[in-house]
């Protein structure tokens, strides 16, 4: 699968996971739609950075980095408009982006090279 | 009459094996090794300045076969043109009526020398470039016949080259012969086989295939392949198959069973190229599914894990974390 691509739907099935755990969490049940809608959204958003990225670099340890560091900004963005639950929210968000940049540089199938 | 000393002697025969480059472009350098019809020198290519190995003729021989077949093999060797096969430069026959040919002289380490302190993966990356030469040589019609540790040299590059071809054999046809555009380089088959001796036993025991060592005519390139198959079984267990049997609990079963699928005394049980051989021990690099072995239930899993170790811990902790999240949510 193309590197963006698989990003894309790793970060969409993720962040959904993500966002459905939400309904444990009895303050912000009422809201589950929007968060597992905002979730899934946002793990899309850090999905297809994270798989341009590993289009362009071939580097296993920068995925890495780039997509925890993706995941840990997307995720402070949604805690800062959540005014709270920063912990509950940067380490999943951290993890999946985390989970992105290794499966996007492990797994998934780079540009073809062209012909002369 | 005064008798010589064994030790005279032995010195007198070396010296008069040291073969007389007088007319040609050469000069000895120093003996380098000692085949089964000759001699391998180092030399000086006085014209290009460069080193060069010369293999000649241990002696002049009445019969003219030997250095028929000596001509033979260079012929073979520079029909093969390929980075893992030594190139000939130059043939022919020495002041005294020795035969000669001049090949590029390989810096390098023998495999015996080379697989010492080296890891699984990289013996079999190095089987895997042992096969390249031997399948381009099979799809030519060309059979080596005595494959063994001390004919595969690494060279200081890294280079893998499958040496001294002095028993190939043709065959009457090649797999793919000219699919690549590049003509059989010999087919006369009748000759070779009167020259190497077909239906007389040629080859190095513990490597040679059982169709081989009985001497018969139905020795194609599958012979090579339970050579390949001998080898690497040297190179996992560092004995030879044809030593005493060690315990063979520290190779990894699928690569056992490539061994003894390389090995099966029927050549229709053997891989059938090769290629076909060395993509089933990149298989068992990639932790993929070997040809060779139908594994169970529990290994497939076990392989499974083994290929995809980190995913399946990350995802493992992510899951852990989000149980863990829920728990304590609950409280």
């Amino acid at each position: 699968m193309n590197k963006v691509v698989l990003g894309l739907v790793l970060g969409a099935i993720l962040g959904a996971v993500d966002g459905m755990s939400a309904w444990f969490t009895p303050a912000v049940r009422t809201q589950i739609v929007g968060i597992v809608i905002g979730s899934t959204f946002k793990g899309i958003i850090a999905g297809i950075l994270i798989g341009v990225f590993a289009r362009k670099v071939q580097s296993l340890a920068l995925g890495i980095v780039f997509g925890l560091g993706v995941g840990l900004l997307l995720a402070f963005i949604v805690a800062q408009m959540q005014h709270g639950f920063y912990f509950q929210i940067m380490l999943p968000g951290g993890m999946v982006g985390l989970i992105v940049g290794y499966a996007t540089q492990r797994y998934g199938h780079g540009p073809q090279p062209q012909r002369p | 009459m005064k008798q010589l000393s064994d030790r005279i002697v032995a010195k007198l025969q070396a010296e008069m094996q040291v073969p007389d480059l007088a007319g040609t472009r050469y000069s000895v350098v120093r003996h380098l090794a000692r085949g089964g019809m000759g001699s391998v020198w180092l030399a000086d290519d006085t014209v290009l300045n460069r080193r060069v190995a010369l293999k000649v003729l241990d002696l002049v021989t009445p019969a003219d076969d030997l250095g028929a077949l000596l001509l033979r093999e260079a012929r073979i060797l520079a029909g093969l043109e390929h980075p893992g096969i030594v190139p000939v430069h130059d043939a022919g026959t020495l002041v005294d009526g020795r035969a000669f040919y001049c090949m590029k002289y390989v810096e390098g380490q023998t495999l015996v020398q080379h697989i010492a302190g080296k890891n699984l993966s990289e013996k079999l990356r190095l089987l895997e470039r042992i096969a390249e030469p031997l399948d381009f040589a099979h799809a030519r019609g060309f059979i080596h016949r005595d494959l063994k540790p001390e004919n595969i040299m690494i060279g200081a590059f890294g280079e893998v080259l499958v040496m001294d071809w002095g028993l190939a054999k043709v065959a009457a046809a090649g797999r793919k012969p000219t699919e690549d555009g590049i003509s059989m380089v010999v087919t006369d088959t009748q000759d070779s086989s009167r020259l190497t001796g077909q239906g007389s036993v040629l080859g190095t025991p513990g490597y040679m295939s059982p169709e081989q060592a009985r001497g018969g005519n139905e020795v194609d390139h599958r012979t090579d392949i339970f050579s390949l198959g001998a080898l690497l079984a040297f190179m996992l267990t560092g004995i030879s198959s044809g030593e005493a049997p060690t315990s063979t609990r520290a190779v990894p079963r699928p690569l056992r069973a490539i061994c003894e699928k390389a090995m099966a005394t029927d050549p229709n049980d053997r891989y059938q190229s090769a290629q076909e051989m060395a993509a089933d021990t990149v298989r068992y690099l990639s932790s993929e599914p070997v040809l060779a072995y139908p594994e169970g239930w529990f290994e497939r899993v076990g392989r499974i894990y083994a290929r995809h170790r980190t995913a399946i811990v990350l995802v493992g902790a992510y899951l852990l974390m989000r149980v863990f999240f829920i728990l304590f949510a609950r409280r």
